[in-house]
């Protein structure tokens, strides 16, 4: 199989796609066989995305097919090339893992108010507007494929539409898929109209002036941020993700996140080409932004889906200041770390892709057979889920950049790059670059925090509630879909080497230059920028720790006198019995952070003092202070405004009419 | 292949000396505050002991308590492996940067809370939750003071970090003179000292480290406590080899490893010494105050590095 | 310019430099009155010994002067009359509340980098070797002055006053080797007198209103309430 079947293997994932969307529609006697038919179908196309991406990646290969359909004079323009393939690898494996987890977990659904034909359908359009996406080469079908991505996405938001508030979620959420796809769509006509066409080559070769450039990179900006999730664009994200079923999640967070990223490189990079420094800086400091406000925001929430919809942004902040690095550098003449700080962008999307699909269906796991949202109710699980217990922490470790895990190495690069501000002259840069890792560092300290307390409060500890005592083990396609990501997790990190040399590709097509010195010492070495600055062996590492591990063990070994561990109850003081309700909570965990960055939370603190029969109630509530400061009023000002004109809509006949006659008076003299 | 030998020499000799640093530490506090201490060498005593004794497993533990002291034990002996000790031609520093040896103590932290949670008893989850936000204030300061030092060399590579600053004559530079100060304020609070926390006291609402052991006996224990005495001498370690460089061996003679050896031998002692000194004129801070001292240390490392930008090669 | 090309006693004025920022920010981070003026003559002390260094590099011992009028003045006599002064209105102990004291810092640190932003093209235009030093002393400045507008007690924004002139002060000394002389004199007989000035007006605060928190002038305000 050579590298030139890839669009066609790439168009057939596609295919698949719709097929698993339209099929189950014929199929609605029998919801079950349906459904798992649509997943195999899904299963497939996923397995047909990352071999395609792979293929193109490894081989360095591009290639473009004009279909004969579309408008006129403006037929659709497929394309796939190393940057589209990597991100069609990512959509491809984390559909495939979802295909996996989806049967035994839409079994809940069955016989419920809800046909499972909807999620199907609407689940096969999305992962096919996320593809094309990725495939289109012409700003026409590629907004039609943007647009397909968030229609569909909306309705999986809104499939359990019986609860409010899962419902309001979804409004937000499909108000800024189109402000943002307005965006979009703007930045494309500024385009366009230097280019005088829509395909993407065109617009590539079309010359634009520094002002105009920079107006077209801010409304890019903007719609692919709003997208994204960046601060203060995110509000969607923590209201929709959680409310939408698990396996989705873990596409919408995983994926269609990565899916906005890619769009945002695709135009800045090549399409408008010319990067100022100045948008590097806004990259930067918007992605440190995000950062550390989206880990601050996981920290306090007690809803796990929401946690993990806050630690999305959380990431995305921290792809963006590797995307903000790469440009400050481009700009200013230094490529080379310029491709560094892009391979490691691009990696952790990769790798934020697979540790958050896996917390996602890990977290899928925990609802399901605990029935709670509230962590507070959780506890205990790793004796009743040893399986998913064990991903969940493989994901966790990952999510909190630790070594050797994957998450770590892609933080590493982006230190790396950062430390290679020295070589930048101008001194304001030279100050902000560090400022920012400072930030990258909190981030860092604060998600290992945050997911301390997740699994902690989860997993560990006694239950704090009959249902999460009672949680089964979950069946057997979950569990591989977890352990499969699980794996994916640990051999990014062992093998980083393999991982940048073959995502350097990309930065070659958009740069011209990629990084030369990275296996410098021998694959076993990741050497981003040369041997004497850094290196990292990530498989060394853990030899070395595997090897202090069994040394102490079998050094302590002989040491027992009676090889026996004695199971008692735990110390109680002498007190009586430890009730689970003594347990630190998800909340009380947290409190010495929420006290030390109150200002960044609307708090609402309440003790009831105890009554008669009852015991003193704590409640918590944390609201978000973008949300409050920034959209509420911005929401309150269109009502207003809506209140407004609604006067001219007086009801009677002869003024409604009298509006038609004086705009067609208008038109004929602005025709004239 | 001589190199790699010595690696691992270096790290059980360091492995073996930890116990002595926090045995030398106790002693020259209580001879300071008049009392009749324990001998240097009494934590060997102590952690053979401990790991002779059964073990007693509380009924709710899970295997991440059971896993979590070889966890923590390896993690910390395999970060203090890759710290050039005595010469600063070790193969094993190339395996691991400054960023990577931070992410090793914060691998050993993430087990070590995760165990102290697991338990389910209020004083493990008030260890782990307190242990995380001393470290997520520290973790950021600690790295800035570690991003001025490696900019100043332009290298992340410890090796090369400590042959930078020996071999030149000597510069004032101020970045360094904030960052080490910023750094040792790091280190008092990651390992658990005064002002932050006390490590001889089991009073339930100061402490933080103890809290989270509590439910450990047997030679679990021993291995915590191991890795929390291989901790502190890491952090030692880092602090005499990266604020005092002289004295670290530029090959692998041995003539050069034996003087630094006693240079560097020396150089530990004295800042127990110091150390003793601080704890014992100096009372343990309010929980809420830590973050003011942390702050400070933030603010510290901040300075240094701006005073790189801003001083020494604008 | 690397500082690796300075020579030592230069080197030394650098680190003078960045302790003397050090102490701004410790000031900035003092809720106590009287360790704040203990920082404050700390400062002084730096700042004199900046000075007597600098005269000594450059050779120009009139340098030596103001340096002497900076030991008397800065660490003795204003830190010892505000000490009295804290001690006899008997609010040497009180802590002052600041509003959020880490964005207080950070916001500070932003300062610290803008003014380097700002001194920049201004850096340009000198020819000393300790030049890299006026964006830390324009820093200073502005630090000072955040304290001022941070405080709420009188003899706080006096300190915070006296620490703005200190930046002032360590610009002309390091960036053009010291004022003239008659300005010098001049200025620190402002500084004199100043000090005297706000001692006695303390009192009267004191004496009118009952405290030293400025934030109680805000009834003086026209508008109604």
């Amino acid at each position: 199989m050579n590298a030139s079947m890839s669009l066609a293997i790439a168009q057939s994932a596609v295919l698949f796609t719709l097929l698993s969307a339209i099929l189950p529609l014929f199929l609605t006697r029998k919801p079950l066989l349906s459904a798992r038919f649509s997943f195999l179908l899904l299963g497939l196309s996923g397995v047909a995305a990352s071999w395609a991406g792979a293929m193109t990646l490894l081989a360095n290969h591009a290639e473009q097919v004009v279909l004969p359909i579309g408008l006129p004079w403006l037929h659709v323009v497929l394309r796939i090339d190393p940057l589209s393939g990597f991100f069609l690898c990512i959509v491809g494996l984390i559909t495939f893992t979802a295909a996996c987890y989806g049967p035994a977990y839409v079994q809940e659904y069955i016989g419920g108010s809800h046909p499972l034909g909807t999620l199907t359908f609407f689940t096969g359009l999305f992962i096919c507007g996320m593809m094309l996406v990725l495939l289109a080469a012409d700003a026409f079908s590629f907004m039609i494929a943007w647009e397909l991505m968030s229609v569909a996405s909306y309705f999986l938001v809104v499939y359990q539409h019986h609860q409010a508030e899962n419902r309001s979620a979804a409004f937000i959420y499909l108000l800024m898929a189109v402000v943002g796809g307005a965006f979009i769509l703007l930045a494309y006509g500024v385009l366009a109209g230097f280019s005088d066409s829509f395909t993407f080559a065109a617009m590539a070769a079309a010359d634009l002036s520094p002002t105009w450039a920079t107006i077209a990179f801010l409304l890019a900006f903007i719609g692919f941020g709003m997208k994204a999730g960046i601060v203060p664009l995110h509000v969607w994200l923590p209201q929709a993700h959680p409310v939408a079923p698990s396996h989705i999640s873990a596409l919408m967070s995983g994926v269609m996140l990565k899916v906005a990223i890619y769009g945002f490189i695709r135009f800045v990079y090549e399409l408008l080409g010319g990067i100022q420094w100045q948008w590097g800086v806004l990259v930067l400091l918007i992605g440190a932004a995000s950062a550390v406000l989206g880990v601050l925001y996981a920290l306090v929430q007690n809803d796990l889906k929401r946690l993990l919809a806050y630690s999305s942004v959380e990431n995305i902040g921290i792809v963006y200041i590797g995307l903000g690095l790469s440009m400050i550098f481009h700009a200013t003449g230094h490529t080379e770390i310029a491709a560094l700080a892009l391979i490691a962008a691009l990696y952790h999307c990769l790798n934020h892709a697979l540790f958050k699909g896996l917390l996602f269906l890990g977290a899928g796991a925990v609802l399901q057979q605990s029935q709670q949202h509230d962590m507070e109710k959780m506890g205990g699980l790793i004796r009743r889920m040893p399986v998913t217990a064990v991903c969940f922490l493989v994901g966790c470790i990952s999510i909190s950049a630790l070594p050797p895990f994957n998450g770590f190495v892609s933080e590493w690069l982006t230190f790396q790059a950062a430390l290679q501000g020295t070589v930048l002259r101008s001194g304001i840069l030279g100050a902000i670059i560090p400022v920012a890792s400072a930030m990258l560092a909190l981030t860092g300290a604060l998600a290992l925090a945050c997911f301390v307390k997740v699994y902690g409060i989860i997993f560990l500890g006694r239950p704090r509630s009959p249902q999460a005592a009672e949680a089964q083990e979950t069946a057997f396609g979950m569990r591989f879909a977890q352990i499969t990501l699980a794996l994916l997790c640990l051999g990014f990190g062992i093998f980083p080497t393999w991982v940048v040399h073959t995502i350097n590709v990309i930065p070659e097509h958009l740069m011209g230059i990629g990084l030369s010195r990275a296996a410098d010492n021998g694959w076993l070495w990741l050497t981003p920028i040369g041997k004497q600055t850094a290196s990292y062996g990530a498989l060394a590492v853990l030899f070395g720790l595997l090897l202090s591990w069994l040394v102490v063990y079998f050094f302590l070994h002989p040491l027992r006198r009676d090889n026996r561990i004695r199971t008692t109850t735990v110390w109680d003081c002498g007190f009586g019995p430890l009730s689970p309700r003594m347990q630190y909570t998800s909340s009380s965990f947290s409190m010495p952070i929420r006290r030390i960055f109150s200002f960044l939370w609307f708090i609402v603190e309440k003790i009831k003092p105890a009554e008669q029969g009852k015991g003193p109630r704590y409640s918590l509530q944390i609201g978000d202070w973008i949300w409050l400061t920034i959209y509420l009023p911005i929401g309150k000002f269109i009502l207003k405004l809506a209140e407004r004109t609604s006067r001219i809509q007086g009801g009677n006949l002869r003024v409604y009419l009298s509006y038609s006659f004086f705009t067609l008076l208008f038109l004929l003299w602005v025709i004239v | 292949m001589t190199g790699w030998i010595f690696a691992i020499v270096q790290t059980l000799c360091v492995v073996l000396f930890a116990p002595f640093m926090a045995g030398w530490i106790k002693w020259l506090k209580c001879k300071l505050q008049n009392r009749q201490g324990p001998a240097p060498w009494q934590p060997y005593q102590d952690l053979l002991k401990l790991s002779k004794k059964e073990v007693l497993l509380a009924i709710t533990a899970s295997p991440i308590f059971r896993a979590a002291p070889y966890v923590v034990f390896s993690v910390t002996v395999v970060a203090i492996s890759v710290v050039p000790v005595v010469s600063v031609q070790l193969p094993t520093s190339a395996l691991a940067d400054v960023i990577v040896l931070v992410g090793f103590l914060a691998l050993a932290r993430f087990f070590l809370t995760l165990a102290g949670m697991d338990i389910g008893t209020a004083f493990g989850g008030m260890g782990s939750s307190r242990e995380v936000t001393i470290s997520s204030l520290a973790e950021p300061a600690l790295l800035l003071a570690f991003f001025t030092v490696s900019m100043n060399a332009s290298s992340t590579n410890l090796s090369t970090v400590i042959s930078h600053l020996t071999q030149y004559d000597f510069i004032l530079y101020p970045s360094l003179i904030f960052s080490s100060m910023g750094f040792i304020l790091v280190a008092i609070a990651e390992t658990g000292r005064i002002p932050i926390d006390n490590p001889a006291t089991h009073l339930e609402l100061t402490m933080i480290h103890e809290a989270m052991i509590l439910e450990y006996s047997g030679r679990h224990l021993a291995l915590m406590e191991w890795a929390a005495m291989l901790k502190l001498t890491l952090y030692a370690i880092l602090i005499v080899n990266l604020v005092t460089p002289w004295g670290v061996a530029m090959t692998l003679d041995t003539g050069d490893i034996l003087i630094g050896i006693v240079i560097v031998t020396g150089k530990l002692l004295i800042l127990g010494a110091l150390l003793a000194v601080a704890e014992t004129v100096q009372a343990k801070l309010r929980l809420f105050r830590a973050p003011q001292y942390l702050g400070l240390a933030f603010i510290l490392s901040l300075l240094g590095m701006m005073s790189h930008i801003i001083l020494e090669v604008g | 310019m690397l500082i690796s090309t300075l020579s030592f006693p230069e080197q030394l004025v650098l680190t003078l430099a960045a302790l003397i920022l050090l102490t701004s920010f410790l000031m900035l981070a003092q809720v106590r009155l009287d360790s704040l003026i203990n920082v404050f003559a700390l400062q002084g002390l730096l700042l004199f010994a900046a000075t007597v260094l600098m005269a000594i590099i450059s050779g120009k011992y009139h340098m030596l002067i103001s340096a002497a009028l900076t030991l008397f003045l800065k660490v003795f006599f204003i830190p010892g009359q505000l000490r009295r002064l804290v001690f006899r209105l008997d609010i040497h102990r009180e802590v002052e509340v600041i509003g959020n004291p880490s964005i207080i810092m950070l916001f500070a640190a932003a300062l610290v980098l803008f003014s380097y932003y700002v001194a920049l093209p201004i850096r340009e235009l000198s020819l000393l070797s300790t030049r890299n030093t006026i964006a830390i002393s324009l820093a200073v400045v502005l630090i000072g002055m955040l304290i001022v507008i941070s405080r709420r007690k009188a003899v706080t924004q006096v300190v915070g006053f006296m620490s703005m002139e200190n930046g002032l002060f360590f610009a002309a000394v390091v960036s053009t080797h010291g004022m003239p002389m008659v300005v010098e004199l001049g200025v620190a007989f402002d500084v004199l007198v100043a000090a005297i000035l706000f001692g006695v007006f303390f009192f009267h605060i004191r004496t009118e209103i009952g405290s030293l928190d400025t934030d109680r002038l805000n009834r003086l305000t026209e508008v109604e309430k």
